[in-house]
């Protein structure tokens, strides 16, 4: 089961790493960019979105079909984006602001429930066929070599967006207006809104902005992933797990986590094939034992 | 003035005469038959999530089937209806839902459109209650091969992972022979492509003993990233790579793959690639891939082929591998039916099975046989092809002879025992 040989190997040889060590960035930003919208909703609303696997599905079919219309990748990214940012307020305003307080197994059903409505309406709409969007013209070239080792540009572009959206959510939560109401008023609604401060639109926003993220990725995955009705199911685990890891609600500790999660599937699979998934696991068992609020959350009195 | 009495027939004479005549018509057992309820066929299947594809291709072809049957007039005017029912892709949810087809909906017996872990479940319900059963989608050897499975009323209409294997490894041994001696593998990591990567593996070893095997990477089912799987090939750099990747799967590992250039480097065999909904979703399909033939409208390359391909895309989907498997899977529960006159008693549906000969659209000589020894379908054309970006998608087909396939399959049977 395990092969150091592989791995020392690895390290050896220039090409190898170059190889891996890009692997481990792409995957991980590629994990944090699914991740980041569990982690804003979590943040701050405090509220386990489950359905989030839903909303990158949705913004990888709207993407697809805007990009079989316009030929434009950036702009069918950006019509998946702000589709699944609607549903995802229409659903916040329907659904999911009757259920804040109530509790975990509520929150889940109505999510749940969403989640079948979705697939099968994507049944309905774009049929149970797998879609392929294709990599657009742009990306469709030869891998750049650095040092021998092998860097697909289109992955690079997608790593320097995710690291874009971690530094603008972080921007947007802590330091901007918004970012201080929205967290105000989840802290003590009734304070806010005696202020004269329409929460629920804030919610409202929020739920939106956290969704449109997860939209987000699914559009710009599209060119590489298979688009089926439940196709949102396949990373919603791993959302999870990097949340989990990084601190329930901390943007820059699900960024460390999905960074720390890509390494080990990067060198994991030449090291321990068949445990990789098993070490993402065991990091999460023993971050819950030993850091339960996970690298980089606040021990949160609440 | 005339009334009715005087053409010496009353109103109410005419209402007991034909009332009379009803009765009599109606009892007459033939009639009794036709007007009777029709009989009932269950078929659990995947309609919902990732694989929900499989599951409405599927249930397109067994209803092809089905409706040519009853406009054919059923049997002696009684017809014949199936009742779909969705398993989601869950072991036991396909037992329960067999279970609930045979209790509550009154089916006679099963037409089984589960994947290979649904399968194995189902077919423990059919072999505990005695129920006729057709197995149109489990690849899975053993389910057939292996004595120990084996049930005399249950049968399976699906290609046969042995058979791909022997056809496969045959074909492959060529490339071996040409100079691709060191080999990879990537399959996702569950029963099927286990078992389905170590039976090509075994058959290529046999054909072309120098053939090594330098790496293998286990992608699980459904995984959306296959970007450490693609540079763990990059590392090992093997001469070529066999895959059993299938649907959406294969299709996402390609498009990634291809950003890696990987299929510059060495020859692939993937043999789940000639699926013809993978075929036409990947963008930019790279030539020169070696595929089995799964469904194609030229293989076999005949009239009735083509028709059959024509009449499926008016259902507004594509013929799978699937949808052909239980076509022909409903073509012979059909004709048994037939041959019974109606009567659903397991052993006598099993019976008109067993060995059976059918005309198909599918088959090498226009037949296919349901082979008496193990209960599982012979005689469907099989054989390797390679890829072109355009369409046909496959061309350069090389069947396998059934006599070939036969002989390699009856040793490894021995090899394992199961003979």
């Amino acid at each position: 089961m395990l092969d150091l040989g592989a791995l020392s190997n690895c390290f050896s040889n220039s090409a190898c790493l170059v190889t891996q060590s890009a692997t481990g960035v792409i995957i991980g930003m590629l994990l944090f960019l699914v991740a980041s919208g569990v982690t804003l909703i979590f943040g701050v609303l405090h509220v386990v979105n489950f359905a989030h696997g839903a909303f990158y599905m949705i913004g990888a079919y709207v993407a697809y079909s805007t990009y079989g219309v316009t030929g434009n990748y950036y702009v069918a990214v950006l019509v998946g984006t702000i589709a699944a940012a609607i549903v995802g307020v229409l659903f916040e305003r329907s659904a999911i602001s009757r259920v804040y307080k109530e509790n975990l197994l509520m929150q889940l059903l109505v999510c749940y429930a969403f989640v079948l409505i979705c697939d099968d309406a994507v049944k309905i709409i774009w049929g149970s066929e797998y879609l392929a969007m294709g990599v657009p013209d742009e990306f469709r070239v030869r891998p750049w070599r650095i040092a021998g080792g092998v860097v697909p540009p289109f992955y690079l572009f997608l790593a320097g967006t995710a690291l874009m959206v971690a530094v603008l959510s972080l921007i947007l939560i802590r330091y901007s207006r918004f970012g201080k109401i929205v967290r105000a008023a989840a802290a003590n609604p009734t304070m806010v809104s005696v202020l004269g401060i329409r929460v629920p639109i804030y919610f409202a926003t929020l739920f939106g902005l956290g969704c449109g993220l997860a939209g987000m990725a699914g559009a710009l995955a599209a060119p590489v992933r298979s688009l089926t009705p439940g196709m949102g199911l396949s990373i919603l685990i791993e959302s999870f797990i990097v949340t989990v890891i990084g601190g329930m609600g901390s943007i820059p500790g699900a960024l460390l986590a999905a960074l720390l999660l890509g390494f080990t599937r990067a060198f994991g699979s030449l090291g321990f094939p068949l445990f990789v998934d098993g070490a993402m696991f065991l990091m999460m068992v023993v971050i819950l034992v030993f850091r339960p609020q996970g690298l980089l959350g606040e021990r949160a009195g609440r | 003035m005339k009334t009715t009495k005087q053409n010496g027939l009353s109103r109410r004479d005419f209402m007991v005469a034909a009332g009379a005549a009803g009765v009599t018509t109606l009892a007459s057992p033939t009639v009794l038959r036709a007007a009777g309820s029709p009989i009932k066929i269950g078929m659990p299947t995947i309609l919902s999530g990732r694989v929900a594809i499989l599951g409405e291709t599927a249930s397109v072809g067994a209803k092809m089937a089905v409706d040519a049957f009853n406009a054919a007039g059923g049997i002696d005017g009684r017809m014949v209806e199936l009742v779909i029912r969705d398993s989601k892709g869950k072991p036991d949810e396909a037992a329960k839902v067999t279970r609930d087809l045979l209790s509550s909906d009154g089916c006679a017996f099963i037409l089984n459109g589960e994947a290979s872990g649904g399968t194995f479940a189902v077919h423990e319900v059919v072999r505990d209650t005695k129920t006729y059963c057709m197995h149109t989608i489990s690849e899975t050897s053993s389910l057939t091969a292996d004595p120990a499975n084996r049930a005399p009323w249950v049968f399976r209409s699906a290609r046969q992972g042995i058979h791909d294997a022997i056809s496969g490894g045959l074909y492959a041994a060529n490339l071996a022979k040409a100079g691709a001696t060191r080999w990879a593998t990537c399959s996702p990591d569950y029963a099927y492509g286990r078992s389905t990567t170590s039976e090509f593996m075994e058959f290529l070893a046999v054909f072309a003993p120098e053939v090594k095997l330098v790496g293998e990477t286990w992608p699980k089912i459904f995984q959306p990233d296959y970007t450490e799987n693609i540079t763990n090939l990059l590392n090992v750099a093997p001469d070529a790579l066999y895959s059993c990747l299938w649907g959406g799967d294969l299709v996402a590992f390609f498009d990634q793959a291809s950003l890696y250039g990987l299929f510059d480097q060495f020859q692939t065999v993937a043999v789940n690639m000639g699926d013809v909904p993978v075929l036409e979703a990947i963008k930019n399909l790279p030539g020169g891939i070696h595929s089995g033939n799964r469904y194609h409208k030229d293989i076999p390359d005949v009239e009735a082929n083509e028709n059959w391909n024509t009449e499926f895309r008016k259902s507004g989907q594509l013929p799978t591998n699937w949808a052909w498997q239980t076509y022909t899977g409903a073509q012979f529960v059909l004709n048994a039916l037939k041959d019974t006159g109606g009567d659903t008693d397991y052993q006598k549906l099993a019976d008109a099975t067993r060995g059976r000969t059918i005309d198909s659209p599918f088959g090498v000589n226009g037949t296919v046989t349901m082979r008496e020894a193990d209960n599982t379908l012979v005689d469907y054309a099989i054989g390797y092809g390679q890829t072109v970006p355009q369409p046909p998608y496959l061309t350069g087909f090389e069947p396998t002879a059934w006599d070939v396939i036969v002989d390699y399959e009856t040793d490894w049977k021995k090899r394992n025992s199961f003979l």
